[in-house]
């Protein structure tokens, strides 16, 4: 039997209302196709693609990838997708950790987890032994005990927030540094399934270990060239955080729920403040070269930089304690951040409560716990909103509300918060690499021009990067070109980086048609109404107007064009094919 | 609209790079436009069509880049690729492949693998797949490590340890005459006089610095970094910024640790930083001046167990009459140049194996500049003493 290199070729199916496991052999065609990780979820996802999230079939699904294991830069991450209860798209995010390196040393490449189990319990995966247990953990527990249980291995779990319904639930892994977004804890939660554990004895086969050793150099030697990642001021020095100052200075800091987009207060908010403050230290996820992470030298987590300026600036928040203390309270309830602050930012501008009358830690308790007004604001800003009759002032796209990049002040972000396909997103495209870190090149950030092409292949190289699991973080030093050669030493396949741009391309327009099937079309393609009529807050020379509405239009039918979907946005079935993508009429 | 990459097609004129008329730049938006015409325009749009970059540059290249490429590409063959030791090969390009003919499926073959190639007999063709300013710089870069390889490897030859064809014997005169006569014409140095008084002050010396840096040609491909430290800030230029327009390109970052907008500023942040702390200087120039690149390539040690590794591992307290050469990679790393060049500035400069020029001032960027210009004129005249031009 021919060795798999990079890839067990099996994945592991879970049934979770019969407790019933079963393999799947994954051929060499669907592994090349997909790559791994995100693309290969989004293949398992598909059929089930018009599911509800919380249909006992829907699957929850988690993918290595074919750098997974093997000790190539910045490539432990792990693919998780389903269909999101906060946007109702498809949804996939990255988690850091090792639990996709214990997952591949177990002999699986992934796991489809479906059904719904009538208790809740744990699933404990040890090598090819999966076993069901009654839930260790009591109600309400906070997140860190609950992962304390595991001291070997590493393990997802989910926190009180799905316990509550929270609709941005998320889940959580030992050893990775950040929550998740989208709310894919709660379709865990539905299923029963509190927590699954991990432990591989194996060990990863790679075609070629000097090549991969070399090609690990050549990834290494730009991410010490990098200032965005290992500069005096990078985030292996401050943490994401660092983006603060830069991202203010260019009048993109959103505050008071976008209604400034600078933050001037006297208290300091930044990077530094923290430093100053409590002094810290850096930390990564597991098998990181970055370590984008950041802690107090009194071991709290200092929150990355968009959960720290929506936790801050974007809820009137100007004390450095209580963002930590409000950080740390998402951290242990299992709930995105920034979801949560958006939503009470949200909430703060209709009711007309300032900074001061609100205690956003309280607050945040409240949502975790569905308590008081937390029962209204734990489904999202979109859902609070339009109860009240004012869905305008809900800050998302498709439900997700938007990161810490005020979309006026650099057009290509703000096209791709409107077109990604899991919602209010910036990292898919990651346009701030050019528009306001010059990396690769430094584009003009005010305009539109040139950004749909952009942003379909940026789009496309984030697919690939999130399918091999590399991490997000290294596109902004490296790119596909060196990943392809440690792919080829992996695998011992001849791959270039335009392969796998190739099937970036393939996976993204999967989620184009998964999103369709549930119904998605132009009409939410499109960014909160503010930003077309409000200016942003002028600074330093700068005035930053609305964005014009007709060249938005523009260029997402150019992105439309260049992306091969019709006028309305949605999939053609000629282009789906040409992909080698089956059609499905949702008709 | 402008015509496409006209910007970047004057810039590689203006470097000697290619002749007039010659870069022809092709430019994806909903369709192709192209900035000029060739015969097989039709093979180029293939291959944009199927790479699906926003843009792509060809160009013949000017001498002595011409013959210089168009010789190494021939030690190349078959079908190989050509691997210059310099960093700037190593860090971003990894190799240069050369391909054989000018057909839509060679041209596709080598780009889907790396940024740009060499075809043999018709010059250079590069990607841009963000903006036309990539294929413009990678154009640029596979220049300068062409020259830079075909002058190591030229030294070689004059000492009998290496084979290159006869061609070489008439391509490294001419080569090194016209450089000659481009290094007498340098004329133009700061006028900016130091102390500073403002930072209205500081931003235009910069300016003024990186103009003339590019003008007198000291960088290759626009780049390099400059940064002078005034009331406990330093002023650097930004990342990829184009040293010859760099308003609105410098950053300044404050000593205290009270800001992080350092970020976008040089990947040598650390390098000058550090140098102002070891140091009285005042203001820090780098640019990548051929010869001082070339130089620090050539050691006759060749049984010297680092041998391959010189870039990061050589021990050797290595000089170039009065200017050390120290190993260093680019950045922060382990490896970086930031735990070598700082500690070696005693003099006019330090030279950073395989990658280029770091100079310092007392006070203004006059001496940084002066020095910059004098240590390359030193180089080039001691090459051409080893290879008895
Ligand atoms: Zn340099």
């Amino acid at each position: 039997m021919p060795i798999n290199f990079g890839r067990t070729g099996r994945v592991l199916l879970i049934n979770a209302t019969e407790r019933s496991v079963s393999a799947i052999e994954t051929g060499g065609d669907a592994a090349t196709f997909f790559i791994g990780g995100r693309g290969m979820a989004g293949n398992f996802l598909r059929p089930f693609a018009h599911l509800p999230f919380d249909s006992p079939q829907m699957p929850l699904i988690f993918m290595t990838g074919p750098l997974t294991g093997t000790g190539a830069p910045c490539s432990e991450m792990l693919s998780v997708m389903s269909k999101s209860p906060l946007t109702r798209t498809v949804f996939q995010f990255s988690a850091g950790g090792t639990f996709g390196s214990e997952l591949k040393k177990s002999g699986w490449d992934g796991i489809i987890l479906t059904g719904k189990s009538t208790s809740p319990c744990g699933i404990i995966i040890k090598d090819s032994s999966v076993t069901f247990e009654q839930s260790r953990f009591i109600p309400e527990m906070d997140v860190s005990q609950r992962l304390a249980f595991f001291s070997t291995g590493s393990a997802a779990v989910t926190g009180p927030a799905a316990e509550y319904g929270v609709l941005f639930s998320s889940m959580i892994f030992s050893g990775d540094t950040q929550q998740s977004r989208g709310g894919l804890g709660l379709v865990m939660e539905t299923k029963n399934i509190r927590y699954i554990h991990v432990r591989g004895s194996g060990s990863v086969s790679v075609h070629d270990l000097e090549k991969l050793t070399a090609a690990g150099e050549d990834i290494l030697r730009l991410v010490s060239a990098s200032p965005v990642l290992t500069g005096d001021h990078g985030f292996s020095r401050y943490g994401t955080a660092a983006l603060f100052d830069l991202v203010n200075s260019r009048g993109m800091l959103p505050c008071l729920n976008f209604r400034k987009t600078c933050y001037d207060g006297t208290d300091p908010l930044n990077a530094c403040a923290y430093d100053r403050l409590y002094g810290t230290v850096s930390y990564g996820c597991t098998g990181c070269d970055i370590h984008c992470g950041r802690r107090l030298a009194d071991g709290r987590p200092v929150p990355e930089y968009n959960a720290m300026v929506h936790l801050s600036a974007l809820t009137g928040n100007t004390s450095v304690e209580r963002t930590l203390l409000a950080s740390a309270l998402c951290a242990e309830k299992g709930m995105d951040p920034v979801s949560a602050a958006s939503t009470i930012a949200c909430y703060m501008e209709i009711t007309g409560k300032s900074p001061d009358e609100c205690d956003i830690v309280k607050l945040l308790a409240d949502i975790a716990l569905s308590r008081g007004e937390g029962e209204l604001l734990k489904s999202g800003s979109l859902r609070y909103a339009a109860a009240a009759s004012r869905p305008e002032l809900s800050m998302s796209v498709k439900g997700l509300e938007l990161p810490a990049f005020d979309p006026r002040g650099a057009y290509g972000t703000a096209l791709s918060y409107a077109v990604s396909t899991r919602g209010g997103c910036y990292s898919d495209a990651c346009a701030i690499s050019h528009e306001i870190l010059r990396k690769p090149v430094a584009t003009d950030r005010f305009t539109f021009s040139g950004k749909p092409r952009m942003i379909r292949l940026a789009e496309d190289a984030r697919s690939a990067a999130d399918s091999l699991t590399v991490c997000g973080n290294i596109l902004f030093a490296a790119s596909l070109e060196e990943y392809a050669r440690a792919l080829y030493a992996v695998t011992g396949t001849e791959t270039t980086g335009h392969d796998l741009m190739l099937a970036g391309e393939r996976i993204n327009y999967n989620e184009r048609i998964m999103n369709y099937i549930c119904g998605f079309t132009s009409a939410d393609d499109d960014l909160p109404a503010r930003f077309f009529s409000d200016p942003g807050t002028p600074g330093a020379g700068i005035s930053i107007p609305p964005l014009d509405r007709n060249k938005f239009l523009e260029a997402r039918s150019t992105y439309y064009r260049i992306r091969g979907l019709s006028a309305d946005g949605l999939p053609l079935e000629k282009k789906s094919l040409e992909l080698g993508l089956s059609w499905t009429d949702p008709d | 609209m402008d015509r496409p990459g006209l910007k970047y097609s004057a810039r590689l004129v203006k470097s000697g790079l290619c002749e007039a008329g010659a870069p022809l730049f092709g430019i994806m938006e909903d369709g192709i436009t192209w900035s000029g015409r060739i015969q097989e325009e039709h093979i180029l749009e293939e291959v944009l069509n199927t790479l699906n970059f926003g843009s792509i540059l060809f160009s013949p290249t000017a001498e002595p880049f011409r013959s210089i490429t168009e010789l190494l590409a021939g030690e190349a063959q078959p079908s190989g690729s050509i691997v210059p030791d310099d960093t700037e090969t190593r860090t971003f390009l990894h190799e240069i492949p050369v391909i054989s003919a000018f057909t839509p499926g060679e041209i596709i073959t080598a780009l889907k693998r790396r940024k740009g190639a060499i075809i043999p007999g018709r010059g250079i063709i590069t990607a841009g797949p963000v903006t036309p300013e990539q294929a413009f710089v990678t154009f640029s870069s596979i220049c300068f490590s062409c020259y830079v390889k075909f002058f190591s490897d030229y030294y070689y030859y004059t000492r009998g340890v290496k084979k290159l064809p006869d061609s070489a014997e008439k391509i490294a005169p001419q080569a090194l005459k016209a450089y000659r006569s481009a290094l007498k014409n340098i004329s133009d140095f700061p006028s900016a006089k130091g102390p500073f008084t403002s930072d209205e002050a500081v931003y235009a010396a910069i300016v003024e610095a990186g103009r003339l840096t590019v003008s007198s040609g000291m960088v290759d491909s626009f780049f390099g970094n400059v940064s002078a430290l005034f009331n406990d800030c330093i002023y650097i230029t930004q990342t990829a910024a184009s040293l010859d327009e760099l308003e609105g390109c410098i950053d300044c970052c404050p000593l205290d640790n009270s800001s992080t907008c350092a970020i976008t500023s040089s990947s040598e942040y650390s390098a000058h930083r550090a140098l102002y702390n070891l140091t009285h200087r005042r203001t820090v120039l780098h640019g990548h001046p051929r010869f001082s690149v070339i130089m620090s390539l050539l050691c006759d040690r060749h049984e010297c167990a680092n041998r391959g590794r010189c870039h990061t591992a050589c021990t050797a307290k290595r000089f170039i009459n009065d200017i050390p050469v120290v190993p260093g990679e680019i950045g922060t790393g382990p490896l970086g140049l930031v735990r070598t060049m700082p500690a070696a500035m005693m003099g006019r400069g330090v030279i950073v194996h395989g990658h280029g020029l770091f100079t310092a001032g007392a006070c203004d960027f006059t001496d940084a500049f002066t020095s910059l210009v004098d240590i390359e004129r030193m180089c080039f005249e001691e090459y051409c003493r080893l290879v008895q031009f």
